[in-house]
């Protein structure tokens, strides 16, 4: 019987307890450094593109869901610092499962995965991602951690966790106070 | 009646619109309030608070496709949810809200319930208990082994503790010697609370009443992990708003039922009848959704051997002891 008193002491503490919950679209979360989200292609300091047509990323890929159509540079047309470029690159979004293999593959580091994952599209075709799309800096939206957290060589466990800001209920730190949202409890 | 035909109707069409709008800010009440028994926040974007989520779910379902599975019995399928909603509504209707007021402006009186009945409380039992049928004829017209199983559970689930609920509630009619609201409340006032001498008894109700609502913990005609939704997995859109309503007023019903009969209804001092009788059944609701939060589903075994071998001797031994003390006390 005490028990039962207990656990509804329980229940009833929790309710007058600060919620954990985080705004998702007023409040983001970074996400660490290496989390693997959209594509970018790259280019050289001069301009020219780093990719150069060789198909390894869309060889790498469990999904299929890249293609490229590769064409030769010219003199009067150079594209990219090889010998072909890559004249057709596309990555279906829909497909992709963000596992990072083309960036694993690709030799010239012409394609990394960004941060971004907000990447919904109300039709199938808006996520097919264009090269013109993929070269574009990326629309900066997703925070990110400080790289420089992540690049030093970690020693003890006691930093690796604190590294991650673990929200808990007792430390309710970095659940922001919104004065529109859930202002009334 | 008690007002004559015509102000008899209007106060049932305003009662009716009441209590669905009582239900449906209650709606976001209890999902704000599990929110935050889980250290989340619960529904908050739509309006201020999130107050126009329920305006919203409506919306959502109103716009859904109706639609007979095959294999369904048409007409009593789509009769089930009416059946049970009108029965729910039904056994609000006698609850007191207070004694005599006066219309704003003019002489015109009224009393602040539907009809002083001399058997409201079988009237409500009655009601509650033919709202079962909205269960069991739904589950069976589904064509559904998981509707048919949803809906036989509430009917034994019904049956076992539908005994343990009137036997608690006789306890209170020995000392009012009555079965009318009106009279219940007004010997509450002249004497004590009932939940006083019939704590017992009160305990034994709440319990029942839980089970009688088909609330967590013992939401098995529902219960999700073994028979899907239980009798209205084939029901969508506003079948399904129906059956979810229903069943809610009938959680208000127990709650009104509750503060009738053990802490005198509308009686209280200072404040108005109504604002009492509101703030006593929000009380309860805030039991019942507590209770939610807290206590895990029980097994169908652990429901039986509660009801029958707990609640009802229980019970049982609460009437002897009452009807002793009022017959030699």
């Amino acid at each position: 019987m005490l028990d039962q008193v207990k656990g509804f002491s329980v229940t009833l503490r929790h309710l007058f307890r600060k919620p954990v919950t985080q705004q998702y679209p007023e409040y983001k979360r970074p996400v660490y450094p290496r989390f693997r989200g959209r594509h970018q292609l790259h280019r050289h300091d001069n301009g020219l593109e780093k990719c150069v047509g060789c198909s390894l990323c869309a060889a790498a890929c469990p999904s299929d869901c890249i293609r490229v159509v590769a064409a030769e540079n010219t003199p009067a047309n150079r594209v990219s610092a090889g010998e072909r470029y890559a004249r057709i690159y596309e990555i279906n979004m829909a497909r992709c499962i963000f596992c990072g293999y083309c960036e694993l593959a690709c030799p010239f580091d012409a394609i990394t995965l960004g941060n971004d994952f907000e990447l919904s599209e109300i039709s199938r075709e808006a996520l097919v991602y264009t090269k013109d799309m993929l070269l574009d800096k990326p629309i900066r939206r997703t925070p990110s951690k400080s790289v420089e957290l992540f690049d030093e060589p970690v020693q003890e466990m006691e930093r690796v966790l604190g590294m991650y800001e673990i929200v808990t209920a007792t430390d309710p730190e970095g659940v922001p106070d919104d004065p529109e949202i859930g202002g009334l409890w | 009646m008690v007002d004559g035909p015509w102000i008899t109707i209007i106060k049932g069409f305003v009662m009716v619109n009441l209590l669905m709008l009582f239900f449906a800010i209650m709606t976001w009440v209890e999902r704000r309030l599990i929110g935050r028994f889980q250290v989340r926040l619960g529904p908050n974007r739509v309006g201020p608070a999130g107050l126009l989520q329920p305006i919203a779910d409506l919306g959502k379902l109103l716009r859904k496709q109706s639609m007979v599975p095959d294999g369904a019995r048409p007409r009593l399928y789509l009769l089930a949810p009416f059946v049970s909603l009108f029965c729910a509504i039904g056994a609000f209707g006698l609850m007191p809200f207070g004694g005599v007021a006066t219309v704003p402006g003019t002489d015109i009186q009224f009393h602040l319930y539907m009809a002083d009945s001399n058997v409201a409380l079988l009237f409500v039992a009655a009601m509650g208990s033919l709202g079962f049928y909205g269960l069991l004829v739904g589950g069976w017209a589904s064509g559904s082994k998981y509707s048919l199983l949803g809906g036989m559970r509430a009917i034994a689930q019904l049956v076992s503790y539908e005994v343990a609920f009137t036997l608690a509630v006789i306890g209170v009619v020995i000392h009012a010697g009555s079965l009318s609201f009106i009279t219940i409340t007004e010997a509450q006032e002249h004497w004590v609370w009932y939940i006083v001498p019939q704590f017992l008894g009160f305990l034994v109700f709440m319990v029942a009443a839980v089970a009688e609502s088909n609330r967590p913990p013992f939401d098995l005609t529902e219960a999700d992990g073994e028979v899907v939704a239980g009798y209205h997995t084939e029901y969508g859109g506003m079948r399904f708003a129906m059956f979810a309503n229903a069943e809610f007023i009938n959680a208000i019903t127990l709650s009104a039922l509750a503060a009738v009969l053990f802490l005198a209804g509308p009686e209280g001092p200072w404040l108005p009848g109504p604002i009492w009788m509101l703030l006593k059944i929000g009380f309860f609701l805030f039991i019942f959704i507590w209770l939610r939060a807290t206590v895990p589903r029980v097994r169908f075994d652990q429901l039986m051997s509660v009801g029958w071998k707990l609640l009802l001797p229980l019970a049982t031994l609460n009437l002897l002891v009452t009807a002793f003390f009022v017959v030699y006390g």
